[in-house]
Parts: structure tokens; C-alpha cells; sequence
């Protein structure tokens, strides 16, 4: 909505303004190097791309969040991106493959702009920047490990030392509801009660499923089996008997959290059995980031393995991300405009050849253009250039 | 990191019934509840804090962690949505039934059926998985006279005895859910403060039973 007095932009869309601006660039590019230290190579996908490459394999769940618009060119529909993952996952499969080299690895890192059609509830806005770091072509628990581990060092990088993680491992659901005669539709509803937690919904509603008693006894204790590394131990007790496929998932799941609680021994790890966010997706373990006073988590990330098979080419992969613009504002560090040299609107050439200098120096020289009717502290600057016996000299304001 | 836990208490009905609970579970506020104005409390435990906010606030603010554990009744959660929330506990407090109702000896239009409600979520959820096109009416309140002036064909509202509806001549018709009340902890808590909340957790249901 517009008026000759307001600007409003459409619900959800944020802008960043100076000083915060400067800031968030700053903390992009501080990020970004972390990533590159570690090896991952910068890639930039395209903001809109066909709808169909960038629905697909990660992405079934994003279709409602996608904004859809038609190409005039080729009739297609595209949509404008709203993860940045399958971008990531086809570019690996499809722009970067070659068949020599099967068994490359690749670290990718991205950063940039995402659209939501709809807000995710908690946070309302649509325009979050990701940024995030991804390994394809390992199936290996170090590449777990690594991507698990360079979340916990960016995060405390930029400042957010009392980062809790969580981690969960999908494997452990999948291979209860596995051989069950459950439909599509009922484990869609057991998975969402999980999500919740919901005991009371999960009783009621695992009596109504063709499962046996203990296997009803096994979906439900699921949502208690939270807390730290004993609780891997209990729940390997308690699903002996289950398949090997799941006892494996905890052993998987152990492995990953005493490797990082080695590296990173301050840091408070959470084993929750129950989390399955990305389920659909997700292929083993899953973790996010969380931080005191936030309600919800700050980064997350997973393995989400053959993700490329619809561009062609299957590769295991696993990643994380998070949204700047909110670790941003966690990281608390306001942005400040560094304060510069104000220079008259001279046509000298000396000033000029000063300015030049000062400018190659890093300072911030302000020309001034309101004929020194406002104050140099209301134009960002601490100093003044002020012409003395011919000569220009830099003077404290 | 601090341990303490915030509660949040829905104002109204529900509380009557939560304060006894809490009380068996060993939590005590330190002021009246009812009779004071103030929004925080503290209990005997220093741990646990009371905040009192509109029942239909409770979710809210236990999603977004200004409240680590919540008691609110299944209608509000199944209202909200219940994202970033697990409902841990049935505490079995205030129950009753949310419930479809209109004129019995009237019959039902075929098509387009006007339903007034202060539930437009799950009624609109209800007649979905019926395949029935409804026009939603929001009402905040008074629901009963929605029919009655014909406002609304029917009506979607929280039924415990069925008294209000009999005064105004309408039959409770159709049961969509069991409402009753649920403690609901908020994802990052359990997380984070992992132990606290589960000992918290622990001693509420064992008050419950």
C-alpha cells in the first residue's frame, strides 16, 4: 500500500537500512571466509529457476511456500527460490559432474536471498537470507561430523558461544513404522503427533493403528527418549529387539555426538529420538542449533542423501543452514557508520589529489553538499578538511 | 544458563482447576491469583515463575519461549496449530466437547451451510474432511445466538454441560473432538533446559494420576 506519506512493503518482506547494513555484509563475509577456510567452495544459483528443477528430490514440502510465476519466453513455470538446497544439490549433480571423477567430494557454500509465498508461523518473515555450507559425494560419518562441527564453529565465530545443538537421527522412526501396515496417511499423522511430542494424541491414536502392543509401547516411547548421551543407551535397551537397521541408526547417533562433544567440550549436546523435522527428506541424521532465550532453533541442517538422482546423477550429501539476517540480530553487535572526514565542495585540485590519498588510506572522506548548513557530526563525520595558508589540513570537529 | 521455568496460566475456566493440580504437584503461588492484578507471579519453588495471560495466548507464548510450559486446553492448541509446541501431558482438567450444534427439528440447508464459531481453524478442518463447503462466520462471543437470529445455520463451539444451548433451543448435533486440558512445553526448553523440564514435567504428571 502507498500514500504520498507511506511506504509500506507487502507483509513480511524486510529491508535493511545503515548502519545495520554495513553490518550484516560484514558478518556474511565473516562467515563465508570461516567456510572457505574449511574448504567449501562459494557458489551463487540463480534467484528463479524452473519450477519443476527446483521442486524436486529436497524440495516436495517447499511447493506451497514457492512463488510460481510463468515464463514469457518459454511458456514454462518458474518459480522464484524459497531454499537455496536443491539449487545447491543440482548444480553439485548436474553443472559440476563428470564422469572421471565419480567419487569426488565437493564442499559448497552459498549465501543469498530466499522468497517465502507464506511465512513459516514463527517467524514472520519472507525475505530470510541463507546462508549455508553442504558436502556432497561422502557418505561417511566424518562428513557428518564436519558439517555438524563447522556449525558449532561458525556460530561461535560470530559470537553465539552457549550454542546448544540437537541432534536425532530419522533412521530410528523409519524403521519402526517399517513392515507396519501403516498407509501413508497414518504415518504422516503418527509423524506429526511425534513433532508434538503429544503423548495424550499418540495413545489415543495408536490405538486405532493395525500395530502391535509393543510396538504401540515402542512409537510412544519415542517422544520421551530426549536428553543427553545416556539416552542413546536406554533406547538401545529398550528396541533390542527391534531391527538391526535401527540399533545401528543409535550407534550412528552416538558416534556423532562423543566425536563432537570431544572437539567441542563446553558445548551442551541433546539427543532427542523424536526429532524428525525434514522427514520427508532426510535421509539419516538430523541436528539443529539452538540458543538460550530463542524459542526455536538458529540453524539446522542434515543428511539428505540421493537428492541428485532426478538431476541425473545420485549423491549422498548432508549440510546446514542458517538465516543471517536473524544470527545478525542474535550476534547483537549493532552496526556503526565509521565515522569520516568532511570535505568542503571545492573545485581545488590539491583537495582532490588529498581526498584521493585520505580515500586510498581507508578513510571515509564526505563531500559536502549542503553548502556546511548541517553540522559534520550530523553528517557521519569526525573530522574536516579546512584550508589553511593554502594548504588543506584534516582538523578534529 | 538460568534453570528457572516460567508456566503459563490461562485466566478463566481452566484456572480453577489448574491451581488444585499445581498445588498436588507442589507449586504454590505466593500471592493470590485471582485477586491481584499482577501478570507474574512466583511460587514457594524459586525456580518456577506463573505468568497469567488469555487462554488463547498461552500457545503463543510458549512457541516463542517468553514461557517455557504452558497449560492450555486442546480447543486453543488445535486452534493454533501446535508448531514448536509438544504436548507432553493430558491433565485431565476441564473437560468437555467440541461440538457442532444447531435447531433439531430444522433441517439443514444442502448447500453453502452458514457455521458461526470462535474455532474458524478447526471448524474449517471438521468440514473439510467432510468435503463440505461451509461460509465461516468468526464470532467472539454469545455463539448460541447466532441460529437463533439466523445469522448462522448452525453453530461450532465448546459444549460441557449443554445447558446454554437448551436455554436458547438448540441440540448439541455432532462431537468433532474431546477437549481437555494439555501442558504443552515449548521445543527449544526441552532442549536446553532438558533436565529441569522433564523433572517439571514428571512431577505434574504424577499429580495428574
Amino acid at each position: 500500500m502507498t500514500s504520498s506519506k507511506r511506504w509500506l512493503l507487502p507483509d513480511g518482506v524486510q529491508e535493511t537500512l545503515p548502519p545495520d547494513a554495513v553490518a550484516v555484509e560484514a558478518l556474511r563475509h565473516e562467515i563465508l571466509q570461516v567456510f572457505a577456510r574449511w574448504g567449501y567452495d562459494l557458489v551463487m544459483p540463480a534467484m528463479i529457476e524452473y519450477m519443476d528443477s527446483l521442486l524436486t528430490g529436497t524440495a516436495h514440502s517447499l511447493d506451497t511456500r514457492t512463488f510460481a510465476l510463468v515464463d514469457q519466453l518459454s511458456g514454462k513455470q518458474m518459480g522464484v527460490r524459497s531454499d537455496m538446497t536443491p539449487q545447491v544439490a543440482r548444480i553439485d549433480a548436474h553443472l559440476l559432474a563428470d564422469s572421471a571423477k565419480q567419487q569426488r567430494v565437493a564442499r559448497l557454500c552459498y549465501c543469498g536471498h530466499l522468497l517465502h509465498a507464506i511465512g513459516d508461523g514463527v517467524t514472520s518473515s519472507r525475505t530470510p537470507i541463507q546462508i549455508g555450507a553442504e558436502i556432497f559425494g561422502s557418505d561417511s560419518i566424518s562428513a557428518d561430523v564436519e558439517v555438524l562441527s563447522l556449525m558449532v564453529a561458525t556460530l561461535q565465530g560470530v559470537g553465539l558461544a552457549d550454542v546448544c545443538i540437537d541432534v536425532g537421527h530419522v533412521g530410528i522412526f523409519r524403521n519402526l513404522v517399517k513392515n507396519t501396515d501403516l498407509d501413508h496417511d497414518q504415518e504422516a499423522r503418527l509423524f506429526d503427533m511425534l513433532q508434538r511430542k503429544s503423548i495424550p494424541d499418540l495413545q489415543e491414536y495408536l490405538q486405532t493403528l493395525p500395530l502391535s502392543e509393543q510396538r504401540r509401547q515402542e512409537i510412544c516411547q519415542l517422544a520421551l527418549l530426549n536428553g543427553d548421551l545416556p539416552v542413546i543407551e536406554e533406547a538401545r535397551v529398550r528396541y533390542a529387539d527391534v531391527d538391526a537397521e535401527l540399533i545401528a541408526s543409535l550407534d550412528y547417533m552416538q558416534k556423532v555426538v562423543e566425536s563432537l562433544q570431544e572437539k567441542y567440550p563446553a558445548t551442551l549436546i541433546n539427543c532427542d529420538l523424536a526429532e524428525l523435522r525434514g522427514y520427508s527428506y532426510h535421509t539419516g541424521l538430523v541436528f539443529a542449533a539452538f540458543l538460550p532465550g530463542q524459542g526455536r532453533e538458529i540453524a539446522r541442517g542434515g543428511r539428505y542423501n540421493d537428492v541428485g538422482e532426478v538431476f541425473g546423477n545420485a549423491r549422498p550429501a548432508t549440510g546446514f543452514s542458517a538465516d543471517l539476517l536473524n544470527l545478525y540480530q542474535l550476534c547483537g553487535s549493532a552496526g556503526a557508520v565509521a565515522a569520516g572526514i568532511l570535505a568542503p565542495d571545492h573545485s581545488d585540485p590539491e583537495l582532490f589529489t588529498l581526498i584521493e590519498d585520505l580515500r586510498r588510506q581507508g578513510e571515509r572522506v564526505v563531500v559536502d553538499l549542503t553548502a556546511a548548513t548541517v553540522a559534520a557530526r550530523e553528517q557521519n563525520c569526525n573530522r574536516q578538511l579546512i584550508q589553511v595558508d593554502d594548504t588543506w589540513a584534516v582538523k578534529e570537529v | 544458563m538460568s534453570s528457572a521455568l516460567t508456566i503459563a496460566l490461562a485466566k478463566g475456566r481452566i484456572l480453577d482447576e489448574t491451581l488444585p493440580l499445581l498445588a498436588r504437584a507442589g507449586i504454590e503461588p505466593l500471592d493470590d491469583l485471582s485477586s491481584s492484578r499482577k501478570l507474574v507471579f512466583s511460587t514457594n519453588d524459586p525456580n518456577i515463575n506463573l505468568v497469567l495471560i488469555r487462554s488463547s495466548d498461552v500457545p503463543t507464548y510458549v512457541q516463542y519461549g517468553a514461557a517455557d510450559l504452558g497449560i492450555a486446553g486442546k480447543d486453543v492448541l488445535a486452534e493454533h496449530g501446535g508448531e514448536g509446541l509438544y504436548e507432553r501431558v493430558d491433565l485431565k482438567i476441564a473437560p468437555c466437547k467440541m461440538m457442532t450444534a444447531g435447531f433439531a427439528e430444522r433441517p439443514l440447508p444442502r448447500t453453502r451451510l452458514k457455521v458461526a464459531t470462535k474455532y474458524p481453524e478447526i471448524t474449517r478442518r471438521f468440514f473439510l474432511e467432510q468435503g463440505r463447503q461451509v461460509e465461516l462466520i468468526k464470532l467472539y462471543g454469545s455463539m448460541e445466538l447466532a441460529p437463533v437470529v439466523g445469522l448462522a445455520d448452525i453453530i461450532v463451539d465448546l459444549v460441557q454441560t449443554g445447558n446454554t444451548l437448551k436455554a436458547n433451543g438448540l441440540t448439541p448435533l455432532e462431537t468433532i473432538m474431546d477437549i481437555s486440558s494439555r501442558l504443552i512445553v515449548n521445543r527449544a526448553a526441552l532442549k536446553m533446559k532438558n533436565n529441569a523440564v522433564r523433572a517439571l514435567v514428571e512431577r505434574i504428571e504424577t499429580a495428574v494420576e
